[in-house]
């Protein structure tokens, strides 16, 4: 009774199993023309996406470019524990952190200021005006924002011209100095990102219920209240949002303005992981590539690990995540 | 809001401070602008010397002259112009081509496709593993190294999809189908005439950033001939190197230095100029991108 059961039970999967074998051929021949559109891009992401993701394998290997990816020898940890240990280390990671952070606090707050200030102008030709305006620098090629910066805070430019009537003699080398470089890059973001970075605000505004205004204003409300109590809650969601997206490039740190915005002068405070990892990999005579690609996964590991877990965060806060 | 009759004192005192902030905020942004607009068209001694603020100082066009008769420049306009239209072309068509199966809910596999495509953005192999793929491949020091690494971004996948989603009912596709119209068919005469918005909206994302990029071009190309506009202007503004020839009967130093300062801001804004003048007239769509990219898919 028992064996037969069993032998039933097991014809019956095998029937089960080429069945849905047979669906699945049915389903991909019914919409074959699909997977031939799809083909291309399919092939673009596994190429130069998921190949580099084998290729990073050698951050565990001596890369070698005869024998090479494959056949490199591996070494393990080897370049992470010279990375971990070494004096860059501590200084590169402070920096990169310590720009990031900066960043994100001081650009988060103003689009969404910029937006709810926007929202009550009465007069239209201003609001577009405004719009229009501050809009502008975002399609400012970043080449062109650093060439701009540099001039704007060269010793004899505006800025100096300008602090020399508040008894400042000598014209101040803002580039040359390490501890203005965070401000310089940070301020600068936020001139160029502001009046884009609202956008998505005032849409998030305008989807707020005009009941609740009307509820508030009958209740004697002020302006201020209403922002307080009405739109600021409408475009929490959003915000935080923006705050997740923003915290997956988190380590990114505009990688190519620094890159530009860099000089022997300010290295202290402007070396980043990502242009350490270009300058080691690349620029130097002696490229060394497994020890630059162990880093380059360091950083993308720390940044895979900061978007889950300000996903999770914001599902904790009740807010919806990203998936 | 709309309500202005009986507000109260302090909601006037909001709405005069708010204008003013506004109005802060706009100078505080245009201010740069209008500084390299005038510099570039002010003399190199009035340059120099520091003496522009905000009108031009000695109004002259020596700095575009100097310009327009210096080649790389223009070679650089040239093959910025040429990534930018070969460019963006390629990669609306992979996007379409990415995202209209991805859209489709009958697209078998499309749950692990579609997390292939997202993982990219989470996680990536880094600089190194690219560099070294794109030497293998051979697209070293040529044209095709700053068009196929770059063809496609996940990002415009993820908002064309969802606009086909949003915009092309299931309907359509199943009358179509009764009418004997296959998956072909369907996407050139049916979805591509509707999407239009979204064509414009992903062809801008893509043209400005083909337009304002520098460091595929940095690593890629060795080939001076190749060179986009932004990696020479890097060289002019960033790097301080201009070239001699370029100086011509500027015979002293203080006359050089000036020449030289004047070139920047003339240079900004000639390389500028064609996204600031074309950006009015899109901006519309770039509002709307942003606002179908804040969907989630």
């Amino acid at each position: 009774m028992n064996v037969t059961g069993v032998v039933e039970s097991k014809s019956t999967i095998s029937e089960v199993k080429r069945k849905t074998k047979k669906n699945l051929f049915t389903k991909v021949k019914k919409s074959w023309q699909l997977y031939v559109l799809f083909i291309l891009p399919l092939m673009y992401i596994l190429v130069f996406h998921y190949y580099p993701m084998y290729g990073a394998s050698i951050a565990f290997k001596n890369f070698d470019p005869v024998l090479g990816i494959g056949g490199s020898p591996w070494v393990g940890f080897e370049h992470f524990k010279t990375f971990f240990e070494s004096y860059d280390f501590v200084r590169v990671l402070k920096n990169t952190l310590g720009l990031s952070l900066y960043s994100l606090i001081a650009g988060f707050p103003l689009p969404i200021i910029l937006a709810l200030s926007l929202n009550y102008v009465y007069s239209k030709r201003f609001k577009q005006a405004a719009q229009l305006i501050t809009y502008a620098p975002h399609f400012i090629s970043v080449v062109v924002m650093v060439g701009i910066i540099f001039m704007i805070l060269d010793p004899r430019g505006p800025i100096n011209n300008f602090l020399t009537l508040f008894g400042v003699k000598e014209g101040i080398n803002f580039m040359g100095e390490a501890d203005y470089f965070k401000s310089i890059f940070v301020f600068s973001g936020i001139w160029q990102n502001v009046g884009f970075g609202c956008i998505i605000y005032l849409a998030a505004l305008t989807s707020v219920s005009p009941e609740l205004h009307e509820a508030a204003i009958v209740d004697g409300a002020s302006k201020i209240r209403r922002i307080w109590h009405v739109d600021i809650p409408g475009i929490m969601q959003t915000a935080v949002l923006v705050l997740i997206l923003n915290m997956g490039s988190f380590l990114d740190t505009g990688f190519e303005k620094v890159l530009l915005m860099q000089n022997p002068l300010n290295l202290s405070a402007s070396q980043v992981i990502d242009t350490y990892v270009y300058n080691v990999g690349l620029v130097s005579a002696l490229p060394q590539y497994s020890y630059a690609a162990a880093i380059g996964i360091f950083k993308s590991l720390v940044a895979f690990i900061l978007i889950i877990a300000s996903n999770k965060l914001a599902k904790k806060v009740g807010q919806d995540g990203l998936w | 809001m709309n309500t202005k009759i009986g507000e109260s004192r302090g909601d006037r005192i909001f709405t005069v401070c708010n204008y003013i902030f506004l109005s802060l905020l706009v100078l505080s942004v245009l201010y740069p602008l209008i500084y390299v607009l005038s510099a570039s068209l002010s003399s190199t001694n009035a340059v120099a010397s520091g003496r522009v603020w905000l009108f031009p100082v000695e109004f002259s066009l020596l700095g575009y002259k100097t310009i327009f008769e210096y080649s790389k420049i223009w070679t650089g306009y040239g093959n910025s112009l040429f990534y930018m239209v070969v460019g963006t072309t390629v990669n609306v068509v992979l996007t379409i081509l990415a995202a209209y199966p991805l859209s489709r809910r009958d697209f078998y596999g499309r749950g692990i496709f579609m997390f292939l495509f997202v993982f990219t953005m989470m996680f990536n192999g880094g600089l190194i593993p690219n560099y070294l793929l794109v030497q293998d491949l051979g697209l070293l020091n040529s044209r095709w190294a700053l068009i196929i690494p770059n063809a496609l971004s996940v990002f415009n996948v993820i908002i064309t999809m969802s606009f086909f989603k949003s915009t092309i009912p299931n309907e359509l596709l199943e009358s179509a189908q009764l009418d004997g119209c296959n998956d072909f068919k369907f996407l050139f005469k049916v979805v591509l005439p509707l999407s239009a918005p979204i064509i414009a909206v992903i062809s801008l994302f893509y043209a400005v950033g083909h337009w304002n990029s520098y460091f595929s071009a940095l690593i890629y190309l060795r080939d001076a001939s190749l060179f986009p506009l932004q990696l020479i202007l890097r060289d002019i503004l960033v790097q301080n190197s201009v070239d001699p020839s370029m100086m011509g009967d500027a015979t002293q130093l203080a006359n050089k230095i000036g020449l030289q300062q004047l070139l920047k801001y003339s240079l900004i804004v000639v390389s500028s100029l064609p996204v600031l003048i074309a950006y009015p007239f899109v901006q519309r769509f770039f509002v709307k991108g942003v606002m179908i990219g804040s969907l989630k898919g």
